[in-house]
C-alpha cells in the first residue's frame, strides 16, 4: 500500500496558507525578528504570529474568545486542509493526529483570564480542536520533543498502511511562550540574531510559532508519497546530541533501506543552528555518505517551531518536489561543520524526485522519512 | 520456527504498591509520600544509578518500572539493542515539571529558570532515560491520551514488530499529576512461544494488555 501526501497548509507570520508561505520564501522574507514581550526586559529574536492577524482570520469562522491561540492556529490549519480536500473527520475512516511539545502551555502560565485550566492538558486541547470538526475518532496526540511533527507523519503512514484509517490529517503546532523562551534561554541556546543553520558563525536557536497541516491518504490524491520513515534513539544524553550522530545515522540508514529509493535528490535537515546539533548532523550525513546532497534548514526563516517543525518543513519539502525548487537555506554563508555540507545558497529550479527529511530532539530522539514522486 | 510477539513481563506501580508479573512486591516502607516512595523503591532495588537523583518524578517512576520489566523477564541474553523500541503514553505529559518550571519564572524578583528542570518539561525524556540506562537505540514514540488506550498501543507496537528493525518493545502508560501517579509497563519480544521461559509468556493482544493493566 502507498501513502500519498496531499492537501496542506502553513499558519505562520509569513502567511496563513502554504502558497502565501512559499511566495514569502521565494521573496527571501523571514518570519524571525527581534521583539520584546511584556514579561521580560530582554529582546528575543523569534517568530511570532500577531494576535490581531490570528483573530482577524479566526473571527471569519468562529468566536475568538472561545479558543486559545494554539487552538485557533490548529483549527485554521486543519480547516484549510479539510476545505481543499473535502475530507470529513466525522467519518470513522479518517483520523486527526496532532503533534505538539507544549500544547496550551500559556493556559498553565495563566495568560488567559477565562479559560478552564484543564485546557493545559494535551488530551483536552486535542479534543477541543477535534470537536470543532466533529471528529468521530478522538485525535491522537504525539509529543516527542522536536521530532514530534515528523514522527506524527510517520505514525500516520503506518496506521494507513496497516489498514486502520483511509485518510489522516496531521497537524503540528506550538506557540512561542514565556515558558519556552525562558527555558531555552537558561540553556544558553537562544541566538540574539536571526539564526544561521550550519554556518560557521551560528550562535543558536530562534524559537518560532506555527501550525501546519497535511493530508495523508491511501487514495491517490497527489503524485507524492511517503515511501519510508523510522526513528532511533542516541541513548547518549537527554539534552545533547550524540557526537558521532548515531541516532540520526541509524534513523536515516533504516529509512533508506526501507524506501528502496535509488537516489535521494536533497535533504530537508533539522538544522537548529546550535553548535552541537548542526555538527552532529554533518557527522551523521557524512557517515551515511549523503553529505554531497543539496541540503537546507528552514529554521533561518521560521525559527524552531518545535512540534510544528516536522510538519511545516515536510510541507515545504513536498512543495519543493512538486515545483522542482531547491530552497535556499537562509542564514548560511560559511562552512561551519567538521564535515562539509552542500548547503543550498541560492534558490534554484532543478528536477528533483525525492527528499530525505530528518529531525532530532531532546531525549536523544531522531527521525527520518523519504518523500518521493510516484 | 514461528516467531510471535509475546509479552514476557509486566509491572504496575500505583498507590505505593508494586506488582511484577502479577505478584505483589513487598516494599519496606510504603506509607510515605510519592517522592520518598520512589527513593525507597530505588534503594530496595539496589540500582546504583546516581543519575536517578537528577530526574524528575515522572522519569524516576519510568526508570523503576522499566527496570522491573527488564530484570524480570524470560528474555535470552543475546539481543540487538538497536532493535528494542520504546513506546509510552500518558495523560498529563510533563505537567508536574511544567508547573515547577513556571514557579521559577513567575516572580521577576526571584527568577531562576534552570536547564536541569526545563529539560524534563518533555514527556519523551523518560524514553531517553530508559534508552540511556539500557542502551536501547531502536524506535521511539510518546503519545498523550485521556486514558490508557491498549488497542492503540497494541496496534502501534504490532506494526513496529512486523518490521525487521524491531524485535523487542518496552511499552506502557506512565502518568504523574500532583500526588496521583500510575505506571504500567510491559516488555514484548518476538519469540518462539513453545520455548520454555522462566517468566510470563503470553500472546501480545489488546485484550491481554487490558487484562494485565486492570
Amino acid at each position: 500500500m502507498i501513502t500519498y501526501l496531499g492537501a496542506n497548509n502553513i499558519i505562520s507570520p509569513l502567511g496563513f496558507t502554504t502558497a502565501q508561505n512559499l511566495e514569502a520564501l521565494a521573496r527571501g522574507e523571514v518570519a524571525v525578528k527581534k521583539q520584546q514581550f511584556h514579561f521580560s526586559e530582554s529582546i528575543f529574536c523569534c517568530s511570532k504570529i500577531e494576535d490581531s492577524t490570528l483573530n482577524s482570520y479566526f473571527s471569519a469562522i468562529s468566536n475568538i474568545t472561545t479558543y486559545t491561540n494554539l487552538e485557533k492556529m490548529c483549527i485554521l490549519s486543519i480547516q484549510d486542509v479539510v476545505q481543499q480536500s473535502g475530507i470529513d473527520l466525522k467519518n470513522k475512516e479518517n483520523l486527526l493526529i496532532i503533534s505538539t511539545t507544549k500544547g496550551n502551555i500559556d493556559v498553565l502560565e495563566g495568560v488567559y483570564k477565562n479559560m478552564d485550566s484543564n485546557r493545559a492538558y494535551l488530551p483536552v486541547f486535542a479534543k477541543t480542536v477535534g470537536n470543532y470538526f466533529g471528529c468521530a475518532i478522538t485525535p491522537l496526540v504525539v509529543s516527542n520533543a522536536c521530532i514530534s511533527g515528523l514522527l506524527a507523519i510517520i505514525a500516520g503512514k503506518r496506521l494507513i498502511e496497516n489498514g486502520n484509517y483511509k485518510n489522516i490529517i496531521v497537524c503540528g503546532a506550538d506557540i512561542v511562550s514565556e515558558f519556552t523562551l525562558s527555558g531555552f534561554k537558561s540553556f544558553n541556546a537562544l541566538s540574539d540574531e536571526p539564526s544561521k543553520p550550519f554556518d560557521k558563525n551560528r550562535t543558536g536557536i530562534n524559537l518560532g510559532e506555527a501550525a501546519s497541516g497535511i493530508l495523508l491518504s491511501s487514495d491517490e490524491i497527489s503524485s507524492i508519497k511517503i515511501s519510508a520513515g523510522n526513528s532511533a534513539n542516541d541513548a547518549n544524553h537527554i539534552s545533547g546530541p550524540s557526537r558521532n550522530g548515531d541516532g540520526l545515522f541509524n534513523a536515516v540508514t533504516k529509512t533508506l533501506e526501507d524506501s528502496k529509493t535509488e537516489t535521494v535528490d536533497f535533504i530537508s535537515a533539522h538544522g537548529t543552528a546550535t553548535e552541537f546539533n548542526d555538527e552532529m548532523e554533518s557527522v551523521a550525513f557524512s557517515r551515511a555518505k549523503l553529505d554531497h546532497l543539496p541540503l537546507n534548514s528552514l529554521k533561518g526563516y521560521y525559527g524552531h517551531t518545535l512540534g510544528a517543525a516536522g510538519v511545516l518543513e515536510s510541507v515545504i519539502a513536498i512543495n519543493s518536489l512538486a515545483s522542482n525548487t531547491l530552497i535556499k537555506s537562509m542564514g548560511f554563508e560559511l562552512q561551519g561543520t567538521s564535515h562539509e555540507l552542500n548547503v543550498i545558497k541560492k534558490t534554484e529550479q532543478k528536477t528533483i524526485n525525492s527528499c530525505l527529511k530528518t529531525a532530532s530532539g531532546f531525549g536523544g530522539c531522531n527521525a527520518a522519512a523519504i518523500f518521493e514522486k510516484v | 520456527m514461528i516467531m510471535e510477539a509475546t509479552i514476557v513481563s509486566y509491572c504496575k506501580i500505583k498507590n505505593n504498591t508494586v506488582w511484577v508479573n502479577g505478584e505483589k512486591i513487598n516494599i519496606d516502607n510504603n506509607s510515605v509520600d510519592f517522592s520518598a516512595f520512589l527513593v525507597n523503591l530505588y534503594r530496595q532495588m539496589n540500582l546504583n544509578y546516581p543519575k536517578f537523583f537528577k530526574m524528575d518524578n515522572l522519569c524516576k517512576l519510568g526508570i523503576l518500572a522499566a527496570e522491573m520489566v527488564i530484570q524480570n523477564n524470560s528474555k535470552s541474553e543475546n539481543f540487538e539493542k538497536d532493535k528494542v523500541a520504546i513506546f509510552l503514553a500518558n495523560n498529563s505529559s510533563s505537567i508536574e515539571t511544567d508547573r515547577n518550571h513556571i514557579k521559577t519564572i513567575v516572580n521577576k524578583n526571584d527568577y531562576f529558570p534552570s536547564p536541569a528542570v526545563f529539560v524534563y518539561t518533555l514527556p519523551n525524556i523518560i524514553i531517553g532515560e530508559i534508552a540511556i540506562k539500557h542502551k536501547f537505540t531502536g524506535e521511539n514514540a510518546f503519545f498523550v491520551s485521556e486514558t490508557f488506550d491498549a488497542n492503540f498501543m497494541h496496534t502501534y507496537a504490532s506494526i513496529a514488530l512486523q518490521s525487521r528493525h524491531t524485535t523487542d518493545a518496552v511499552c506502557g502508560w506512565i502518568n504523574v499529576d500532583g500526588n496521583e501517579y500510575e505506571a504500567f509497563m510491559y516488555y514484548i519480544e518476538k519469540k518462539n512461544l513453545n520455548k520454555a521461559g522462566n517468566g510470563l509468556n503470553t500472546h501480545h493482544t489488546a485484550e491481554m494488555i487490558y487484562k494485565l493493566y486492570n
